[in-house]
């Protein structure tokens, strides 16, 4: 009897170190939140700012960064994008040619593919803007474990977005690796896309 | 209404079938059961709506709100961990248990033993507890819950775990068998292990609601169903993981005591006479 508990307890324990060093027994050390095997590979049809529809293949090789927000975010997705811009723009210039961010607006309703293009471009000429009609992003969104979901509208047809705020981040193979979290300071996510971006060409 | 919100948000399978499997194999055994053995109406009542309960909240668009509302999947672990599995276990399905095993032990043979072995080692009292409440601490725990909140292996894994727990605990409570004549766990010992589970998921509860940070920020990574304040959500889903199954504790101690009272029997002459002489 007296055994008994010490005993589960251990049993306990020791499961819970295994399954944190499953977590953590990473050969490279990474800033942002490593999601091997946690997310499905990229995958998506959508269209795209110039209005052409296009793959996760046209992009294939390169590092890709997906976020999902809309051009009338008053705060998140503009901070996204500038601290975004500003890490790529600290990497070594040949290896910024190797990142490419995809912002996917969840707002199809107000975001037409030229005023997705005229955002897009506002921040980093570089970005990918992309959308689709709200099924389609509905899909997407699933795949990837999240969602976004509207407020009502105001009497000027203005209305709340919300949804995800980290950037998923995907090697040239489409495999899904790192998840940069918000508060991530820019100077960490370079590190890490430097060093996934240098892995991509070794 | 839109009647869609009734389909799966993430379809499962395997969850599907092991609910038909569960409903109808108590109805097979209900109808192959002799009149005095049934079940009454009430107990077949509570099965089923314990059973519904959860299957709702994994098979319907409440699990959507589940995954992207702290507060809502909070609700969704209390019916999976304890409404459910509480009102299962209360409708005393011991019958139909019995008839399945006379149905079944012969054809397991030799792997009865470790099956049971497991069952016994899993129902201890205090391993019964500690994983009770345990469960409810390690999904919780912020690293933990982010991951499983990501992935969805590890999401069902989670789900499935709280339920499967859940009956286990709950069955323990309220086995129908009487301590007196059968090895079923005492009433007072029931009664300890209902304070000793409800304590730390109130400790753990309280910790949320007065967390001024942001305790889980998965919801705010991933997206939330609808814009709602942070704040909110967590204090919300704080108040859900602490008062609810505090609550339940106690009304399985009322329950419990009610029992005592019932069963309450003479205590055997010979055990009376011992300690009459010094």
């Amino acid at each position: 009897m007296t055994f008994r508990i010490p005993f589960a307890r251990s049993l306990v324990i020791s499961g819970l170190v295994l399954l944190l060093t499953g977590c953590l027994g990473e050969e490279q050390a990474w800033n942002a939140k490593t999601i091997d095997g946690m997310l499905p590979d990229l995958e998506f049809t959508l269209t795209r700012s110039d209005g052409e529809t296009v793959t996760a293949e046209e992009y294939k090789g390169q590092v890709r960064l997906m976020f999902f927000g809309f051009t009338n975010c008053p705060d998140v997705c503009p901070a996204t994008m500038a601290k975004l811009t500003q890490a790529i723009k600290a990497m070594p210039e040949e290896l910024q040619e190797e990142v490419t961010p995809l912002f996917v607006s969840v707002d199809p309703n107000r975001d037409t593919p030229e005023r997705l293009g005229e955002y897009v471009n506002f921040f980093y000429d570089r970005t990918v803007g992309l959308t689709a009609d709200e099924p389609t992003l509905r899909k997407l969104a699933k795949r990837y474990r999240t969602t976004f979901g509207y407020d009502e509208p105001d009497e000027r047809g203005n209305y709340n977005v919300s949804h995800s705020a980290a950037i998923y981040v995907f090697d040239g193979n489409g495999n899904a690796r790192l998840l940069l979290r918000p508060d991530l300071p820019t100077d960490q996510i370079t590190q890490d896309l430097v060093q996934l971006a240098g892995q991509a060409r070794s | 209404m839109n009647w869609n919100l009734l389909l799966p948000y993430d379809f499962s399978p395997l969850t599907i079938l092991a609910y038909l499997l569960v409903a109808s194999g108590y109805i097979v055994a209900l109808k192959a059961l002799p009149g005095d053995e049934k079940p009454g109406p009430v107990r077949i009542f509570a099965f089923f709506l314990g059973l519904l309960l959860c299957y709702a909240v994994m098979q319907t668009w409440f699990d959507y709100y589940s995954q992207y509302m702290f507060f809502i999947h909070r609700g969704q672990h209390l019916i999976l961990h304890h409404l459910g599995p509480m009102l299962i276990a209360l409708s005393n399905p011991l019958p139909i248990l019995r008839y399945w095993h006379r149905q079944l032990a012969p054809a397991m043979g030799i792997w009865a033993l470790p099956v049971r072995w497991g069952y016994n080692i899993v129902q201890q009292p205090f391993i019964a507890a500690f994983l009770f409440a345990g469960l409810v601490y390690f999904w919780l725990w912020p690293p933990v819950h982010f991951n499983a909140m990501l992935s969805r292996d590890l999401y069902w894994v989670m789900n499935w775990s709280m339920l499967l727990d859940g009956l286990l605990f709950w069955w323990l409570i309220f086995d129908s068998r009487s301590p007196h004549d059968t090895p079923s766990l005492g009433y007072g010992k029931r009664i300890l292990l209902l304070v000793l589970v409800a304590v730390p998921q109130m400790v753990l509860g309280a910790w949320i609601v007065f967390n001024r940070g942001m305790v889980y920020d998965v919801y705010e990574v991933c997206g939330r169903a609808w814009p709602m304040s942070p704040a909110d959500d967590q204090l919300i889903g704080g108040i859900l993981t602490w008062i609810p199954p505090a609550m339940m504790s106690v009304v399985g101690i009322l329950i419990l005591i009610g029992r005592a009272m019932k069963d309450d029997r003479p205590r055997p002459r010979h055990r009376l006479a011992e300690e009459l002489t010094p």
